[in-house]
């Protein structure tokens, strides 16, 4: 892992997306999102957040779940926690 | 293949969807429909449960209750359960779905008003669900409160909140044991185990209702599955154990009886001791133990006479200790004992061995105990393999049974004529029409019976109540004790009349009374009340599955002739037989019949 670009959490999203998603070679873009990804629905987005924690090793809080609603948000909030994360 | 009894979370998690997709493609699954009532959201313990489900053979269909509307879809709605036709109800609410829990001040003489109306409302929904739906229900019991309002006061005052659910479950085991279609589960003892802490997750009850962890929902989930599977008798029997740094440390052969590690001496020595104790409490529950052991016999029973030695060689039901390969001992250990491997769980320490015999044996349960004895006991208790839905007297007394059994086999090689054996049996039979008593056990074997099984037909137990009490219907039981002991309620059949044609729609027997003629003495009995009620011929039937293949020429060995079926509906290879009445002569002659006595 450890490869904290913006295409490189993309990267390693696109697997977890594609497993919930059941789209294998779905493209994700940073502006993908329920509105225009098929089977994104209420009980996919739970799994993602889940599993994209999990990956990750983060924990999202309750405002920053609320406010995610593409993609790109999920990838900057990736990128927001593991710079937290780094040993200064 | 991914040990779903043991990974991790986020091995399912990743790959449930695609593991969901294989193995629903897997032939023969049997169909099974699951309504879920929950006081949260559900559908995360939902699609667990149907991967697990899947896994172990069943095909599951869930309803799922609307958020949070158990109450009322259970009591005030119940035409959707209805029509959903559930062979089962699960019940999923928690502490956060307490409508009486008591005030903080509440006094010592109100608290008993307090649970009686909290649990009140549960049996108003069980009651409805046994009325309505007639199948069976499980429903948890509730896990400790997140957070203690009074400190450890909580436990004692008569308003604390752990002590007020304390009570709550006591009485829910009550009602449970009182209702035989009502189930428990014990969330109280999970949520337990794996910790508060890692049992609640509050940012996802705030978010979408979730109230657990995807840790406790995978948890709760094999609880579940392990229950369902205990209730369509698929839970496992035999515990199969190596010997050498599995049941005492060191090599037996190689070191002597008097070195091996067993009893209180060192640590190491205690380590096996507390195994050979966990495995001694599993056989008292009535789990068989048996032996699969690289060693020469003579050398390997002696560990069992060091003094230390909690297990005993009556403990075992078999015992194979020699040079042949693992997997041909525990298919021959499957014959003795007249199971299928598929209800072994076996416990080696050495990998090779465990890898070949999960390759070599189908259906056997190989969990990866590692290497550490003092982690054996607690990856069995987390397989769940042995889970059962209730404890008979003859679970306790089955183990003894075996162990008759056992002398059975020595004792029948001292006779030619087989003939001479079974009189030698002393055997004595009980068989007549269905008792209310029995109804219980009559169900259990029905829904349990795979191998001489000739239709497979389930019933519930309402509808063994109305067969009971149906004049249409010709019912039997039969009960067989000899003189090595009591084998209890072991065929069941069930017959239905039409004009002077009765027909065979069920007909069962326990396989640990194979060869015994007990078959021919029910057919005597068939054919007695067939003809008090002016029935001409007799129709048998057989429908094949995966397991009853031993059943196939019951029919024709009973002198039965085929007749082609009319139903065109019938499954692919079922067939149709035929007995006319008019010269029977009694078959049974080795078995002294008699009926129902009271007491």
């Amino acid at each position: 892992m450890a490869n904290f670009t913006p295409q490189g959490v993309l990267t390693e999203l696109q697997p977890i997306f594609e497993e919930v998603l059941e789209q294998p070679g779905l493209a994700v873009t940073r502006n993908s999102s329920s509105w225009n990804t098929p089977n994104w629905d209420s009980l996919a987005h739970i799994d993602l957040i889940e599993m994209s924690e999990r990956h990750f090793g983060v924990k999202f809080s309750l405002n920053e779940l609320q406010d995610l609603k593409e993609v790109g948000d999920l990838i900057d909030l990736i990128l927001a926690k593991k710079s937290e994360q780094a040993p200064k | 293949m991914l040990d779903l009894d043991l990974c991790s979370i986020n091995d399912i998690l990743m790959k449930r969807r695609g593991l969901r997709r294989q193995l629903s493609g897997v032939p023969g699954l049997q169909d099974l429909r699951v309504a879920v009532l929950g006081g949260t959201t559900t559908d995360e313990v939902v699609n667990l449960l149907e991967l697990l489900l899947l896994a172990n053979g069943f095909r599951p269909v869930f309803h799922q209750s609307e958020y949070g509307r158990f109450y009322e879809e259970a009591v005030h709605n119940p035409q959707v359960l209805i029509d959903f036709k559930p062979d089962l109800v699960y019940l999923h609410t928690s502490c956060l779905n307490l409508r009486h829990a008591p005030p903080l001040n509440c006094v010592e003489s109100d608290l008993p008003k307090y649970l009686l109306a909290e649990c009140n409302r549960y049996r108003e929904i069980w009651t409805s669900l046994e009325t309505n739906l007639s199948c069976q229900v499980i429903q948890n019991n509730f896990e400790m409160p997140p957070h203690s309002i009074l400190g450890n006061l909580d436990a004692v005052a008569s308003g604390g909140q752990a002590r007020f659910l304390g009570e709550l479950n006591v009485a829910f085991a009550r009602e449970a044991a009182k209702r035989p279609k009502l189930l428990l589960q014990d969330i109280h003892g999970l949520s337990a185990r794996m910790g508060a802490k890692q049992w609640f997750d509050w940012k996802r009850y705030f978010s979408y209702k979730i109230l657990h962890t995807a840790e406790a929902n995978l948890e709760i989930a094999r609880s579940l599955n392990a229950m369902i599977k205990a209730i369509y008798g698929k839970s496992r029997k035999v515990l199969v154990l190596d010997l050498d740094n599995t049941l005492w440390g060191g090599i037996i052969g190689d070191d002597g009886v008097d070195k091996i590690q067993i009893g209180r001496e060192t640590a190491v020595s205690e380590v096996y001791t507390a195994f050979q104790e966990y495995c001694l409490a599993l056989r008292n529950r009535g789990i068989l133990l048996a032996v699969c052991s690289k060693n020469d016999e003579e050398i390997a029973k002696s560990g069992f006479e060091h003094p230390s030695s909690i297990l005993k060689l009556e403990h075992f039901s078999c015992f194979k200790a020699n040079w042949e390969p693992k997997h041909e001992n525990i298919l021959a250990i499957a014959k003795e004992l007249n199971l299928g491997p598929d209800s072994f769980v076996f416990i080696d320490d050495n990998p090779a061995e465990r890898a070949l015999v999960a390759a070599q044996v189908p259906g056997i349960a190989v969990p990866d105990v590692g290497s550490d004895v003092s982690l054996f006991a607690e990856v069995i208790i987390q397989g769940r393999y042995f889970e059962a839905v209730s404890l008979s007297n003859e679970d306790l007394e089955r183990a003894a049974l075996y162990a008759n059994n056992q002398q059975r086999s020595a004792f029948e090689a001292q006779f030619a004529n087989y003939g001479e054996y079974l009189d030698s049996l002393e055997m004595v039979a009980e068989i007549d029409a269905f008792q209310p008593v029995y109804l219980d056990r009559i169900a259990q074997l029905t829904n349990k019976t795979n191998q001489f099984n000739l239709t497979t037909r389930r019933y519930t137990l309402a509808e063994m109540e109305s067969v009971l009490h149906d004049p249409q219907y010709i019912s039997l039981y039969g009960k067989l004790s000899d003189r090595f002991g009591d084998h209890g309620l072991i065929s069941i059949v069930i017959a239905r009349k039409e004009l002077q044609a009765l027909h065979i729609d069920l007909w069962l027997m326990s396989c640990r009374v194979l060869k015994r003629d007990m078959e021919l003495a029910m057919l005597d009995a068939i054919v007695e009340r067939a003809l008090e009620n002016g029935i001409k011929t007799i129709y048998g039937y057989y429908v094949p599955t995966k397991k009853n293949g031993m059943v196939a020429d019951f029919y024709s060995k009973l002198g039965f002739v085929p007749v082609s079926s009319a139903d065109s509906s019938a499954a692919e290879g079922a067939t149709a037989w035929t007995l006319r009445l008019a010269d029977y002569s009694k078959r049974s002659k080795h078995i002294k019949v008699r009926e129902y006595e009271n007491g």
